[in-house]
């Protein structure tokens, strides 16, 4: 399946502006600076991981980005008129209804919006296929394993076609093998959809089998330490998991991070 | 294959006796309560004979039956008034309870402002409250109904407070990102998250609003206007009808039990896709 598609380029420096985020600072009402001069492009179509230790702020860039916070310095540019609506946002947990079923959790933001269920059924039937979920409709969250939970959250996050889907660590509570799956499964849906993604997680390995971008954060306070652009082509499958260019790009997101790590004074780093 | 099959389908001692044991703990579950109430009800008759004590201090277990029977009529109808109190007080405590709840969760100076006088309310006994009351109202219904409300509606509103209060917080900032208004959060976010609360305080309501109409009927009383379960106990004492006495008192305890059981049931039904509480445990 993901053989017979075009291969796609990352998102190149001609791709259009989608964001870009100009001197942003945070400063918690308890006196922690979150995050210090944050300055970032995101462009139309990137796949871009922020990668980082705990504490160095991805997570309060992304809830920036979401317009869930605010920052205290600096600007957020969007291109054009793109608003709430067009951001699709996955939590670390899948962050469910326990009581809706699937069906019900993923017509949740058309249903906010006004959509009646049956007007909403196709959108959230596509979804649902497009994230192996046929057949699941009816079931409640908690008949469901770890695994198809986040894929109803993605499909949840996607059901209103966004411009922009903002990940935080989504996959970091699964198991190794459902997380490959996912991972395949996600950046299916990317080469398909040719959306924006924001990807925050804490693996090397996995922010590079998937980015076009890695931008590596450092702790206290945060900030953009470095970043890299992983030129490996699109689709990208099982072999080039196992590949030595793979290797070679986790090696080098590896080193930056290393430093990263190392550039904070002190360099113990606990959760926030 | 077969070899694996045969181990499988074996269980070792220990899941055999732990199995024999749930078993019986089923069982058990049901028999050992009834036992004991039958040997209870055997040992009040005996007592009864023995000592030779007379029916209008404590009647033998087959005497009151008996009066239950004889005046169904009688007390069927005490029966209704008090159950009619009972649910309307019940009904009352929702609305009251929930709505409360539900205007307390909009904002927390609300929340600030009134909850404390809810505690007030819920502190002071009834009892002491019901003569202010009498002096207030004149219509015995209203009467009764306000002294049940106010004993029933306190556990629906702290419980329902709570769980509106209790809504995980990434599910709040989904809906922030959905633009969801304040009344959709509301619809179809936080009164659902608190649906296991409101059904815990109803339990504990539904109870209640019985005691409450009994005792309100029992202060009442005194006056001698009301015809519920209260009043038959009341005026069988002073006529010294104790098998009376205890056939009223005995259908209060059914009525009691049965309500309970009636809101565990709907509580059940409700919450058993989704709720641990409600959940089997898987071993």
């Amino acid at each position: 399946m993901i053989q017979e598609k075009v291969a796609r380029k990352p998102a190149s420096s001609e791709s259009p502006m989608l964001l870009s985020l100009r001197n942003v600072g945070k400063v918690f009402s308890n006196g922690v600076t979150a995050l210090s001069k944050v300055d970032l492009a995101i462009r139309e179509g990137d796949f871009l991981s922020l990668l980082g230790p705990s504490g160095c702020g991805k997570s309060t860039a992304l809830r920036l980005i979401a317009g869930l916070s605010t920052p205290t310095a600096g600007q957020l540019d969007w291109r054009g008129s793109i608003d709430r609506s067009n951001i699709g946002f996955v939590f670390q947990e899948p962050t469910l209804l326990p009581w809706a079923s699937v069906f019900d959790n993923v017509w949740l933001p058309l249903r906010l919006k006004g959509v009646s269920r049956a007007n909403a059924e196709p959108a959230v039937m596509e979804m649902l296929s497009r994230v192996h979920l046929n057949g699941f409709e009816t079931a409640v969250p908690r008949e469901l394993s770890g695994g198809m939970k986040m894929r109803v959250s993605i499909a949840r996050a996607m059901v209103t076609k966004p411009r922009i889907l903002l990940m935080d660590e989504p996959f970091a509570a699964l198991d190794e093998i459902t997380r490959f799956k996912l991972n395949n499964d996600l950046l299916e849906l990317w080469q398909d959809e040719r959306f924006t993604v924001v990807f925050v997680t804490h693996s090397v390995f996995e922010s590079v089998f998937l980015s076009s971008r890695v931008v590596v954060m450092a702790a206290r306070p945060g900030r953009v330490f470095g970043e890299l652009a992983i030129d490996a082509p699109y689709p990208r499958d099982e072999a080039f998991r196992t590949s030595p260019d793979y290797a070679a790009l986790c090696r080098q997101a590896s080193d930056v991070l290393v430093n990263a790590i190392n550039s904070t004074a002190g360099s113990h780093h606990d959760g926030h | 294959m077969t070899v694996i099959e045969d181990t499988a389908l074996k269980l070792d001692p220990e899941e055999a006796r732990r199995v024999r044991q749930e078993r019986l703990e089923r069982i058990g579950k049901w028999v050992l309560p009834l036992a004991i109430m039958v040997l209870a009800i055997w040992l009040w008759d005996r007592i009864c004979v023995w000592n030779e004590i007379p029916q209008y201090i404590l009647p033998r277990p087959g005497v009151v039956l008996q009066t239950l029977h004889d005046d169904a009529g009688l007390l069927s109808s005490s029966l209704l008034v008090t159950l009619r109190i009972t649910f309307l007080s019940l009904l009352l405590a929702v609305i009251g309870g929930v709505g409360l709840a539900v205007l307390f969760a909009q904002s927390k100076w609300v929340e600030m402002s009134f909850f404390p006088f809810a505690i007030v309310l819920q502190v002071t006994p009834i009892v002491a409250i019901f003569p202010l009351i009498n002096i207030y109202i004149n219509n015995q219904t209203t009467k009764l109904l306000l002294c049940a409300w106010i004993v029933a509606f306190f556990p629906i509103l702290s419980n329902t407070t709570l769980g509106l209060n209790s809504v995980d917080r990434n599910l709040r900032d989904l809906f922030k990102l959905n633009g969801a208004t304040r009344w959709q959060q509301l619809r179809y976010l936080r009164l659902p998250a608190a649906m296991p609360y409101f059904l815990g305080g109803l339990k504990i309501a539904g109870g209640l609003s019985l005691i409450g109409a009994v005792v309100a009927e029992f202060v009442a009383g005194a006056q001698g206007q009301s015809s519920g379960l209260a009043s038959r106990i009341i005026e069988a004492g002073y006529r010294l009808n104790a098998p009376r006495l205890f056939a009223a008192l005995i259908l209060i305890s059914l009525t009691g039990i049965l309500i309970f059981l009636v809101l565990s049931l709907v509580s059940h039904l409700i919450l058993r896709r989704w709720h641990e509480s409600a959940l089997k445990q898987e071993r």
